[in-house]
């Protein structure tokens, strides 16, 4: 009784049959028209510059405007309670799952921004961190239903100053308290800990393997540590590499191909421009920022030709935030790729669209506007590229999570809610004044 | 060779004369302080606008540069920055941006500009021409550590130093400078807002907590800054009055300027009631008022329309300051300031990303603020601001050729910027970024 009363509060609220008609549809993958798409069960059916509407369908008039796919944010921190187990130097015992945080207004104004997906990771206080979760930006919706349904499970991993950051006893700790010391304190360190950590997997996997072969009786003890590390081994977990220096990226390439197995992103990865021959060839994602650089010293060689140069050189590339204010406009970061180095605007538009998709392994179900895949678009009064262009309406699945007018139109009562509740909080401090005469100690 | 040799003969055929003359002709002008003109010339000698209009023959020997599909723009002026005091913001070493001491008038950002800074022809390659540079944060050389210690310690820093306007090219500072001191930074005491974990280091614990402790702390601390004002009012009578026994002090002496109403005064505000206090406090002390950091204006944006004290806006692109708070609050805050008539300019508030002041002016137009105030945002209305008015800002006869040429709209990413004037001077557009972009391209 509880699981059916929970499966019919998971149904979308409105699951009605759209037609967006009338717009300039970039799809990303299959050029452009000026037509319409058809969303029948929050998936596209249709689309073209002539389509049949199914019948009881809501029809909107996007007016000319533009139709692009959700755009999908391949680092993101936003929507959890906890970024940072930075006590140990291998935290993939821990999940960002477990800390969702569904009343985020990051996320409705991720929303306000175009972002449909996002890829909420780790952070990057240790070598290895911890697992991540691909969520849809459902604002409104619970913990649970926010995950992406069928994306694939992912681990953040770290690379230079931050993981060894730790281990200087000046600097500023990520997630640690100043004077704890922890290993490692070097970029040859960092190497270490990864590769001790891929032995001791290695061992715990075969151990697994010998017990299944029935060649030892007693099951290993679980490692909650380890577990996560034979999926990465066995293909089935995504591994998302923070790094910026070449050096510190190559290293890892290699560590990979060494023990076997993929690195899917690399993530900011601003030097991987000095290497992308060497990232494309191991087949390595890179997921960057458009234009950040010299904040610190292993950005000092970052520039904005970055993406432009990965995407000549073969690379699979991505821009990502990493930042909950960044994240709204990743359509002017993308545009950058234009200025800096040339890409073209389907290039620019893939940036942020299906080559995050790809890199998450969610390229069946979004990215791009295609019959089959789910109903995740976005609006602009503009073309997305513009500066000037302003996200209208956004859809997740066919059902609408972001309306300007609505934003707009709701603000006064959103506003006299507010007032109402300050008044209320303020009685209450006066009864409480009244009723509690007591101060606390000095 | 003999190729090379006809190029660079060719090239002196074109290129005559002094480098800081030169035509550009069949571009769009658009010089700002009034209508754009298609087919237009602009004559520039010794570095300054000469010339602007349709028929400008080139004078013999001239420079000429062709501009057909281009479009001319008087370079941008970016109302807070810190490029060439700070490199890597996380390297104590390379800030300069915030000094130790509550008051340091004597302080000027512009001695401290290293002009090889990789964020001067970084933020030049896309059309600013001319930046202001301000101190910043108490303590530490900059970033948030001084800031933290100057709370724990108690103290803080209320008169920062003196900002600079500076035009980006210059193989000196001193070729750099258009005003040594543009303003007075300063931040007004204020009431603890959130300090978080940091509170009970303090004693101050919030509401309910040892507010009475906060409130003698702050109104000890505006008798601070009200006694200086006072103590440099005497020095300005007693040097006035030639007393026996003057002696000089450079913290009063840099007050000077700022008593006399000549060098105003940049007051970091953020909410209304900060706003309020600032504005009172500044009539108070009779001194001019810009505001910086402006998030939540409330009513006081008429009262800042009334009085025309500008406020320099920016970074457009920033969260907004409350979970409650419009999700495009900062994008709609130009427009809103605009509306009520407050005087705006931009500011990038940075130097990462000092490089996208036009696209930060952009968002604020998509948000409503009217696109030829936006632009005057960035040229005329700072040089007012700063007091250059007569020296930059439009494209006009007697100014110096301070100008960006690029192939369109140049709030908009994908405009290119072709060519940037400052003084009438090419300025070089590579930067350490295309050095790399070239290395790399070409890596086999």
């Amino acid at each position: 009784m509880r699981g059916l009363l929970l499966a019919l509060l998971a149904l979308p609220l409105t699951a009605a049959d759209v037609v967006i008609q009338n717009a300039k549809v970039l799809t990303v993958t299959k050029g452009e028209f000026t037509g319409s798409v058809v969303v029948r069960d929050g998936k596209i059916t249709e689309m073209g510059p002539k389509v049949m509407a199914p019948s009881g369908a809501k029809v909107v008039d996007a007016g000319g405007m533009y139709l692009m796919p959700g755009i999908i944010d391949c680092h993101s921190h936003i929507a959890a309670d906890a970024i940072n187990e930075g006590s140990v130097s291998v935290s993939s015992m821990v999940a960002i799952e477990d800390v969702l945080n569904p009343e985020d207004i990051d996320i409705y104004r991720a929303l306000a921004g175009g972002v449909t997906t996002a890829n909420v990771l780790h952070g990057s206080a240790n070598a290895i961190g911890g697992k991540c979760a691909v969520l849809k930006m459902r604002w409104g919706k619970g913990a649970r239903e926010m995950i992406f349904q069928g994306s694939k499970p992912g681990i953040k991993f770290a690379l230079g100053e931050n993981p060894k950051r730790r281990g200087s006893p000046s600097a500023s700790p990520i997630g640690g308290s100043p004077g704890n010391l922890r290993y490692p304190a070097t970029r040859m360190g960092v190497e270490d800990v990864i590769r001790e950590a891929f032995t001791e997997a290695k061992a715990y996997q075969a151990e697994w393997k010998a017990y299944q072969a029935k060649q030892i009786l007693l099951p290993p003890r679980r490692d909650l540590k380890l577990e996560p590390l034979v999926e990465i081994l066995e293909g089935k977990r995504l591994v998302h590499a923070h790094s910026y220096r070449a050096d510190e990226i190559l290293m890892l390439l290699r560590l990979a191909d060494e023990y076997g197995f993929k690195i899917k992103t690399l993530q900011h990865v601003l030097e991987g421009y000095k290497v992308a021959k060497e990232i494309a060839a191991h087949g390595a994602g890179a997921s960057t920022f458009s234009d950040w650089w010299n904040y610190k010293v292993e950005a000092a060689d970052a520039i904005p030709y970055n993406a432009a140069i990965m995407v000549k050189k073969g690379v699979l590339v991505s821009l990502n935030s990493d930042s909950a204010e960044l994240m709204r406009h990743l359509n002017q970061e993308a545009a950058k790729t234009m200025k800096y180095g040339g890409l073209t605007e389907t290039e620019a538009l893939s940036l942020i669209t299906i080559n995050p998709a790809k890199q998450l392994d969610i390229d069946s179900y979004v990215g791009s506007i295609e019959p089959g895949k789910q109903a995740d678009l976005v609006l602009y009064d503009k073309h997305p590229l513009s500066n000037y262009a302003r996200v209208q309406k956004v859809w997740i699945d066919g059902e609408m999570y972001f309306d300007r007018e609505k934003d707009m139109s709701d603000r006064a009562a959103r506003e006299g809610r507010k007032k109402t509740l300050l008044e209320k909080q303020r009685r209450a401090q006066q009864e409480q004044k009244k009723n509690v005469p007591f101060r606390r100690p000095q | 060779m003999r190729i090379f040799l006809l190029a660079v003969l060719g090239a002196g055929l074109v290129f005559g004369g002094a480098d800081d003359t030169f035509l550009i002709r069949n571009a769009t002008v658009h010089p700002i302080s009034g209508p754009s003109v298609e087919n237009a010339s602009v004559l520039v000698k010794d570095g300054k606008i000469a010339e602007v209009g349709v028929k400008i023959a080139a004078p013999k020997g001239v420079r000429v540069i062709e501009g057909k599909g281009l479009h001319v723009y008087p370079g941008m002026i970016d109302s807070a920055t810190q490029v060439g005091l700070s490199e890597i913001s996380s390297v104590r070493e390379t800030n300069d941006t915030g000094e130790i001491g509550e008051f340091n008038p004597q302080l000027r950002a512009v001695t401290a500009i290293n002009p090889a800074s990789e964020f001067i022809p970084v933020t030049r390659a896309n059309g600013t021409t001319t930046a202001i540079v301000m101190p910043g944060s108490a303590g530490g050389g900059g970033g948030g550590g001084g800031e933290l210690q100057a709370l724990l310690g108690g103290q803080s820093s209320y008169i920062l130093g003196q900002a600079s306007l500076v035009n980006l090219d210059g193989w000196t500072w001193e070729e750099m400078e258009v005003r040594r001191g543009a303003a007075l930074q300063m931040r007004l005491p204020q009431m603890p807002q959130s300090l978080g974990r940091f509170a009970a280091l303090l004693g101050v614990e919030g509401p309910g907590g040892n507010m009475a402790e906060a409130r003698r702390r702050l109104e000890q601390q505006k008798r601070q800054v009200a006694s200086f004002f006072e103590d440099a009012r005497r020095y300005q009578k007693a040097k006035v009055a030639k007393d026996a026994g003057f002696k000089t002090d450079l913290r009063f002496e840099a007050m000077l300027p700022v008593l006399e109403g000549k060098l105003p005064v940049m007051i970091t505000a953020t909410r209304e009631r900060q706003i309020r206090e600032a504005v009172a406090w500044a009539e108070k002390e009779k001194v001019k008022l810009v505001l910086a950091g402006v998030r939540e204006p409330g009513k006081m944006a008429e009262e800042l329309a009334k009085k025309k004290i500008p406020v320099i806006v920016g970074p457009t692109l920033a969260l907004p300051l409350d979970d409650d708070d419009p999700y495009d609050a900062a994008f709609s805050l130009p427009a809103e300031l605009h509306s009520a008539g407050v005087p705006i300019a931009f500011g990038s508030f940075g130097n990462q990303f000092a490089r996208n002041l036009p696209y930060q002016v952009a968002n604020a137009v998509a948000f409503g603020l009217p696109r030829d105030v936006a632009l005057k945002a960035v040229t005329v209305t700072p040089a007012e601001i700063w007091g250059v008015a007569g020296e930059m800002g439009s494209i006009e006869p007697g100014k110096l050729a301070n100008l960006m040429v690029t192939d369109g709209d140049p709030l908009e990413t994908r405009t290119q910027v072709k060519h940037v004037f400052i003084r009438g001077k090419a300025a070089d557009l590579e930067t350490k970024h295309t050095r790399l972009y070239q290395k790399y391209l070409a890596r086999p």
